[in-house]
This record gives C-alpha cells, structure tokens and sequence, in this order.
C-alpha cells in the first residue's frame, strides 16, 4: 500500500479504473439531475398566476375627490389624497410588517393598529417601528379622464399629478 | 339534572382519555405480553383464565408467526422480543434502574411525545370537518365550535395540546441542557432535538392560520413579513410560503399542506430517529454518576455490546 501511494505521489495522477470513472459519473448525473429536481420544483411552487387584485387599477374620476381629502380605497390597500397642488398616491400597508393602517381625520394622520406606527397624509413617518414612510405609487390619467394608481411603481412624494 | 347528551359527551370524553393512555402506555404492556410478564413473576402455572387464555394464546401458530419465539425465560430471549419487533425497537430492551426515576427526566420527553400523539390524533379527528378554502375554512371552525358533537372538545384539546406540547419541548430541553445531555456521545442527538424544536415551532405557526379568524390573517401577514426582512432571499421565501404577495387562498392551503401531512411526516421521521439514538448513545443521561471511566471495569460501552464491539467507535466517551 505504501509504495502504491509513492507511485501515485510520484507520477501526480491515480490510475482511473472503469469502477471510478462510473461511479463518478454517476454522482455528476445525480447531483445535476438532484439540481434539476430542485430548480423545476421550485419554479413548480411559484405560481404564475396570482388570483389577487390587480397591482395597477382605475381610481375612477378627479371629481370624485374633494379638495384636501384623503381617501382609502379598500380593495386596493391605497390612499388617494388631493391637495392643492394635486394628486397622489399612498400605500396603506405599514412599512413595519405589513398590517393595514387607518386615516384617522380628527387626529390628521395615518396610524397603524398593529404596533403604533404614526405617518402624516403625504406618508412621512410621525412615529413608531416603522423604518420607512409610506411609499407614494404613480398615479396618471387615462385618455378617458380616470385616475389610474401603479403599485409596481414607487415614485417620490414630491412627485404629484396636477389635474 | 343527569340528562342523556351529558352523560354521552362524558362517556366519550372518557373513552378518548383512555384511549391516548393506551396509546402512550400500550408498547409498555405490549412489551410485557410478549416479553410473557407471567414468567417474569415467576407464575409458570396459568391459573386466573386471563392467564390461561394467554398461555394458550402464545402457543397458537399465528401467534408463533408473528412474534417467532416462546417464553421469554431469559434476559437474552426477553430482549429479543424487543429487538425482534419493530414497534418495540424504539423502547429498550435494558435500561437503568436510575433513568426509570422521576427525578432522572421528569418525563419531560414522553410528555412530550404523549402530547404529540394527543396532536395527532385530535388533529386527524379535525380534518375529517375543516376545508382549507375561504371562507369555508372560518365557517368550518365555527361549526366545530358550534354544531359538531364534542367539536369544541377536539378543537381545545388540538389547541391547548399544542401549547402544551411547545412548553414541554422547552422544559425537556432546558432539562437535558443543564444536565449536560448534549455532550458527547449525545451531541448528534442533540441536533435532532433541536431540529424537532424547529419542526414543533412551524407546525404551531402553521396550524396558527388555519381558523382564518383575524387573529389568524394579522399573526401570518407579521410573521411572514419578518421572513421577508431577511436579506436576498426573504422576499422569495415569503412569496414561496404564501404561493403570492397576499396571505390568501394559496397560503391558506399551503399551510394546512405543510401543518397536516409535510411536518408532521418530518416529525415522526424526526423522532424515530431520536428515540433510537438515545439507546444507541448509551441511555439517558441520569446524573453526575452517568460517566462510566474508560479505566474502571472492563465493560465494553453499553453500544457495542450489543452489537459485537465494532473498534468502540460508536462506544461511549469519556466526558
């Protein structure tokens, strides 16, 4: 055994028998085939479609928003506020971990019942864990004169849409 | 006022009682017929019919099929009936005389697997109502709580019994801890204890969603959005947990999938592999005295003894 592994030390290479060069294959097969399993089922976990509401959607006409007004639109989890250099839009989602916050009118402020985070109507951050402020989404008109709200796009908050 | 709905429920409440207590105990006594507790006592004349019936019993041919051995007359015969059997593998066929005391475990351990068999049980007895949709899922557990005979039982004893179950797995862990348990030999079986920690805490998570109540909705919408505050792959966990961005349908069913068959798969998987390491890493830890010295007595370590001395490779180590 000795001399064996003096060979090999010399020579710098083993000798490849048939039984290694299949039995290394063999786990190359394995280990790409183990990845393949585990590439296809996590695509398969991820699903395509998503029964959810839409993440871009119409906030129907300006006029319905009256001047200086803050409006939660429920099935969208969006404020709509108007002020008097115009509109835009606010996530009602806590920037802490994700509960559903409330405009509170009598207070002037949005305010989360999950922990206590406070925001002010444009989304910056009064108080409480929040890390973030709220983000503001695009907002922009249609050709037929609706508001139209992205989720996918952030903007800035100074960025607002004159009517 | 005795009336006749009273005393049913009592009637069952009884019989479930009894039958989680077979359960936990039953592979004691099952141990002791076949390991033939009468010879043990020193009783070789069947006497009481019960006896009798037994006698005649082990000398049936389908009895000699299914268990291949006779009186367990010796200690060696009486722990092949243990080896040879393989619900009885788990329990050993020697133990010390110390590790049966309270004081040694405090039963932390078998209370907890009692209450995972508890969980089990209770747990299956649910899904025969629940469906994981919305919003029949909520409705379900209103019915149970509501309209189905001995539901709110079930429902309490799943819910109550997990709680419990959380508890004891901490107390049992706290216990092996400051007893030193997790020291070498025990360190892998340490490991799977804590792996099964892990299991037992996503099992409570993932049962916590499925009465699809508020508390329910809110405890998941936090929960996986701490998942998602993990760097990179937060947000793809969080999205892979819930099937979507939302806890909806597609979380709700994913949950009850991973709550009712793929955790608790793990989990007996996890605890087979428990038991059968506390045998094989020489018994419970029962104390200061536990430490057999290498030097002291030629005992080969309690591990290859029982299976031809393997170069002590798997034998107990010195602390």
């Amino acid at each position: 055994m000795a001399s064996e592994s003096e060979n090999e030390k010399q020579s710098g290479a083993r000798e490849v028998t048939r039984r290694d060069f299949l039995n290394e294959i063999s786990i190359a097969a394995l280990g790409v085939a183990g990845l393949g399993a585990a590439v296809v089922t996590y695509n398969y976990l991820s699903p395509n479609v998503l029964f959810e509401p839409s993440m871009v959607f119409r906030a129907g006409n300006p006029d319905l928003y009256p001047m200086n007004s803050v409006t939660y639109l429920q099935d969208q989890l969006v404020y709509v506020v108007r002020t008097a250099s115009g509109f835009y839009a606010v996530s009602a989602v806590c920037t802490h971990l994700g509960c559903i916050t409330q405009w509170k009118p009598e207070a002037n402020m949005i305010a989360c019942p999950c922990h206590g985070s406070k925001f002010k109507s444009d989304g910056t951050k009064i108080e409480g864990p929040a890390p973030k402020p709220l983000p503001h989404f695009a907002i922009t008109l249609t050709t037929d004169g609706e508001l139209q709200v992205d989720k996918l796009q952030t903007v800035k908050a100074d960025q607002v849409l004159k009517v | 006022m005795v009336n006749g709905k009273w005393l049913m429920a009592r009637a069952l409440r009884l019989a479930i009682y009894h039958l989680t207590f077979a359960i936990y105990h039953g592979p004691f006594f099952v141990a002791l017929l076949i390991a033939g507790a009468d010879d043990v006592l020193e009783a070789p004349m069947a006497t009481t019919p019960m006896e009798e019936f037994l006698a005649r019993l082990r000398g049936t041919r389908v009895w000699k099929s299914v268990f291949r051995r006779g009186p367990a007359r010796s200690n060696r015969t009486r722990s092949l009936a243990v080896f040879g059997n393989i619900f009885l593998h788990a329990v050993p066929a020697k133990v010390r005389e110390k590790s049966l005391r309270v004081r040694a475990t405090y039963y932390l351990g078998s209370i907890t697997f009692f209450l995972f068999v508890v969980l089990l049980i209770t747990g299956i007895m649910l899904m025969f109502y629940y469906h994981p949709a919305i919003p029949q899922a909520y409705r379900d557990m209103k019915d149970l709580r509501f309209a189905v005979a001995n539901g709110v039982f079930l429902r309490n004893l799943h819910r109550l019994g997990a709680q419990a179950m959380v508890a004891a797995v901490f107390a049992h862990m706290f216990h092996v801890f400051y007893r030193g348990g997790y020291r070498p030999p025990r360190e892998f079986n340490w490991v799977v204890g804590v792996v099964l920690l892990l299991v037992t805490l996503f099992l409570s998570y993932t049962g916590y969603l499925l009465p699809w109540d508020q508390l329910a909705f809110w405890a998941i919408t936090v929960g996986t959005n701490i998942i998602s505050a993990m760097p990179v792959l937060g947000p793809k966990i969080r999205f892979l947990a819930l099937g979507g961005n939302l806890v909806g349908e597609n979380a709700l069913l994913r949950f009850y999938v991973l709550h009712c068959v793929v955790l608790p798969l793990a989990a007996v998987v996890l605890i087979a592999v428990h038991f059968w390491r506390v045998q094989k890493d020489g018994g419970l830890t029962v104390g200061e005295d536990d430490v057999i010295p290498a030097k002291a007595g030629n005992q080969p370590p309690l591990d290859s003894r029982l299976r031809g001395n393997d170069k002590g490779e798997h034998g107990r180590k010195e602390i």
